[in-house]
């Protein structure tokens, strides 16, 4: 090669370097695990966010679904590399709570950035989930959701039910399911997606039963499982019986049944509140949904509802401004109006008093009440020790371990009583386990 | 007659050496190590909080009766799907190898599956078969087969093995194919002019002269069945119902996830290698002498 062409091409290649512009701008890492139209929801928020001012550049970028984006968000932190913000789904709350030096709770980071932050003006049935036993905001609720049933409108008029009086307790989901299947639908009665979500847990809190103590671990994680109770195993042995002749069928562990569904197969399906996109854009069926079933015989049901969804954690070991930047972010996805467009628009429930009002009284929920559900069901009645959410450390493993004792007593192995009451032991294994872990 | 490569001085084989070994180290060993050394540790998630333990997390499993129960579906899940996939691959071979025509169009069809990727697999069969809407599905239990994998473990079981099988024919077939073809004709037919009727002629002559073929692919499905099928599982049944498709190597992922018991993961995957090599030392050992070079 020539000489001068070297020393050209060397002259080019370190001015492309040298050319970079110099950001001034923080950036700030998002992880989360939102797909689809729910990611759509994510890169516009930030969008909006980072033309709204010049100083802090939210980057948000998926990483999987909530287990491999919790499971990610844990590696990066122990290679010193972790994001800002972390979404963590629920049942991950315990986990990232006792990770004392590892997050930053959101109370701190608003009080010293010196963001205006009142807790009152949240629903505090959303965010007493992510808070202390005093109300101490941790995490930032972000997408949250309830159980509830969804029902298809045309079976019911097939077999001769009213489409627009749903069965309200437990006895009578049975008793329609049953019509069902004579009219036809003999594969699935009903069923659900989340088999301990919806069976355990939320059946647990709509009746003002007890998970496990303090408060459902909340107060502790010296917490003991007690859902082994006359109650659930009633409604167990009860699914057993059902599932017998498929009145009611299992359709496995997680949400992957929730086809089943949309495409006619289960008239009668109990899910989250946020499966309302999938529904409407693919079922062809007229449909709606109702709060979840109760036991009438037991005392204090219904009660109220625990959410679901994930929230927003903000990890430790960051720099002063980039926390500033964190929590701006936060104060502009509190604004009214930002919460009104994502209530509407995605079907996540809002997070503060302020839209909630506004939605309801704009007349919005009497074109869509199916989006109301969930918030009438979480605002039922002022939360109990029982309902005001749980926190179990392990909770992934613990729910496998339950939904495995499901599986047992669903497929004739075990009796009702005896699954329940390994679960409970199984899963009080578990939770000695991470005491162990975390309180040294 | 042994060949032996002779070199001059002592530097150049051993820097010719020094890539592989590094991938060895910086790919085996260390992780191997830090596996470890994390089994004597109890930890959370974060290794915020870490103590070193000794052997409890080796005495724990132990003494779980559901560790024998993982042991117990592992082995039969390996004997069937290294079975029926070696089987099947020679089977296909045996026939692919003939002149028949479109011989290249059905060697190439049998080879396909081998690029799919393990989850993209299970993804694939798990369409066919899901209980209700998968389309196979719907056919058998036309038939009137309870055909429900979700909460039947049996029927989970032969959905991993059916998977996991489908993946692997294609590996095998293409091995067997080449050795088939790497027997010289003269001696087939020699046998052939001798009277020997075609089973004859393979039990006696093609399978001994297959036989390092078999060894090798006998050593890579164990691994395969050990340790690849994790995608599948995973993709399928998570190890359900009830731990009915639960194999060693799900378990290691199963209790270490999201940091719920890094130790006793990491104390399951040290046992894991250990019966794999031991395995493998104990194919080579044994299963070698019988093999004819």
């Amino acid at each position: 090669m020539k000489r001068s062409n070297l020393l050209i091409g060397f002259l080019l290649a370190a001015a492309t370097v040298l050319s970079t512009p110099a950001s001034a701008q923080t950036e700030i890492q998002w992880w989360h695990a939102l797909t689809g139209a729910n990611n759509d929801v994510v890169v516009r928020l930030s969008d909006e966010f980072n033309k709204s001012q010049t100083e802090y550049k939210v980057v948000p970028s998926y990483k999987g679904g909530y287990a491999d984006t919790m499971n990610a968000g844990i590696a990066a932190f122990r290679a010193s590399n972790a994001p800002h913000i972390l979404q963590v789904f629920e049942v991950g709350t315990a986990t990232m709570m006792a990770a004392k030096g590892a997050i930053k709770p959101v109370h701190v980071l608003m009080q010293e950035a010196g963001e205006k932050f009142d807790p009152s003006a949240y629903l505090p049935t959303i965010t007493g989930y992510y808070s202390t036993l005093k109300g101490e905001m941790l995490s930032f609720p972000f997408n949250s959701s309830s159980t509830v049933m969804w029902y298809n409108k045309d079976a019911f008029k097939k077999a001769g039910l009213d489409p627009n009086a749903p069965p309200k307790t437990w006895p009578e989901v049975f008793a329609a399911a049953k019509k069902l299947k004579a009219a036809g639908y003999d594969t699935c009665g009903f069923s659900n997606a989340w088999a301990t979500w919806v069976n355990i847990e939320q059946f647990s809190a709509w009746h003002n039963l007890p998970i496990g103590t303090k408060g459902n671990g909340m107060d502790g994680f010296d917490t003991v499982l007690t859902f082994n109770n006359a109650t659930l195993v009633r409604h167990l042995e009860t699914l057993i019986e059902l599932q017998k002749d498929k009145t009611y069928d299992y359709s496995g562990r997680t949400n992957t049944g929730e086809g089943r569904f949309t495409s006619g197969e289960c008239p009668i399906f109990l899910t989250s509140s946020g499966f309302f996109g999938n529904v409407a854009a693919n079922a062809k069926f007229d449909w709606a949904n109702a709060p979840m079933p109760y036991y009438p015989d037991v005392a204090g049901a219904p009660q109220n509802s625990i959410i679901g969804g994930a929230s927003l954690w903000v990890m430790g070991g960051k720099k002063a401004d980039e926390y500033k930047g964190v929590a701006k972010f936060f104060t502009f996805l509190s604004r009214t109006d930002k919460q009104i467009e994502l209530h509407q628009k995605s079907g996540y429930l809002p997070i503060t008093k302020a839209a909630y009002e506004q939605t309801k009284s704009s007349g919005f929920y009497k074109e869509k009440p199916h989006l109301e559900t969930p918030l009438l069901e979480l605002t039922n009645k002022a939360p109990t020790d029982n309902s005001r959410g749980l926190r179990f450390g392990n909770m992934v493993q613990l729910r496998d371990i339950w939904c495995e004792e499901i599986e047992s007593a669903l497929s004739g192995k075990k009796t009702a009583k005896q699954a329940l009451d390994d679960a409970v032991n199984r899963g009080n294994q578990l939770l000695r386990q991470f005491e162990k872990t975390v309180s040294r | 007659m042994q060949k032996r490569a002779i070199f001059g001085g002592t530097s150049l084989p051993y820097l010719l050496l020094l890539p592989q070994l590094f991938v060895v180290a910086v790919f085996f060993y260390w992780p191997a190590s830090q596996a470890v050394w994390q089994s004597f540790l109890l930890q959370d998630a974060f290794g915020l909080n870490t103590s070193f333990i000794w052997f409890e997390n080796y005495k724990e499993l132990f003494e779980d009766t559901s560790y024998y129960r993982t042991m117990l579906t592992t082995a039969v899940f390996a004997i069937m799907v290294a079975g029926l996939s070696l089987s099947l691959a020679l089977l296909l071979a045996v026939q692919a190898d003939k002149s028949i025509r479109g011989a290249s169009v059905y060697k190439t069809l049998l080879i396909w599956p081998y690029a799919v990727a393990p989850a993209v697999a299970g993804v694939l069969w798990i369409f066919m078969f899901q209980p209700s809407l998968g389309v196979v599905a719907q056919g058998i239990r036309a038939m009137g087969w309870n055909w429900n994998p979700l909460l039947n473990g049996n029927d989970a079981l032969t959905l991993v093995v059916l998977a996991s099988t489908w993946k692997q024919i294609s590996y095998n077939f293409l091995f067997f194919l080449a050795g088939l073809q790497s027997i010289p004709r003269a001696v087939i037919e020699a046998a052939a002019i001798d009277g020997a009727s075609p089973a004859r002629r393979f039990w006696t002559i093609i399978l001994p002269l297959l036989s390092p073929t078999i060894f090798f692919l006998v050593v890579v499905n164990i691994v395969y069945v050990f340790f690849d099928t994790f995608g599948i599982i995973d993709a399928m049944t998570q190890g359900g119902p009830s731990k009915a498709t639960e194999t060693l190597v799900y378990k290691v992922f199963f209790d270490g996830r999201l940091g719920g018991n890094l130790g006793s993961s990491a104390a399951q995957s040290v046992i894991l290698m250990i019966m794999v090599v031991a395995l493998t030392a104990v194919q080579f050992r044994f299963i070698e002498r019988r093999v004819a070079y």
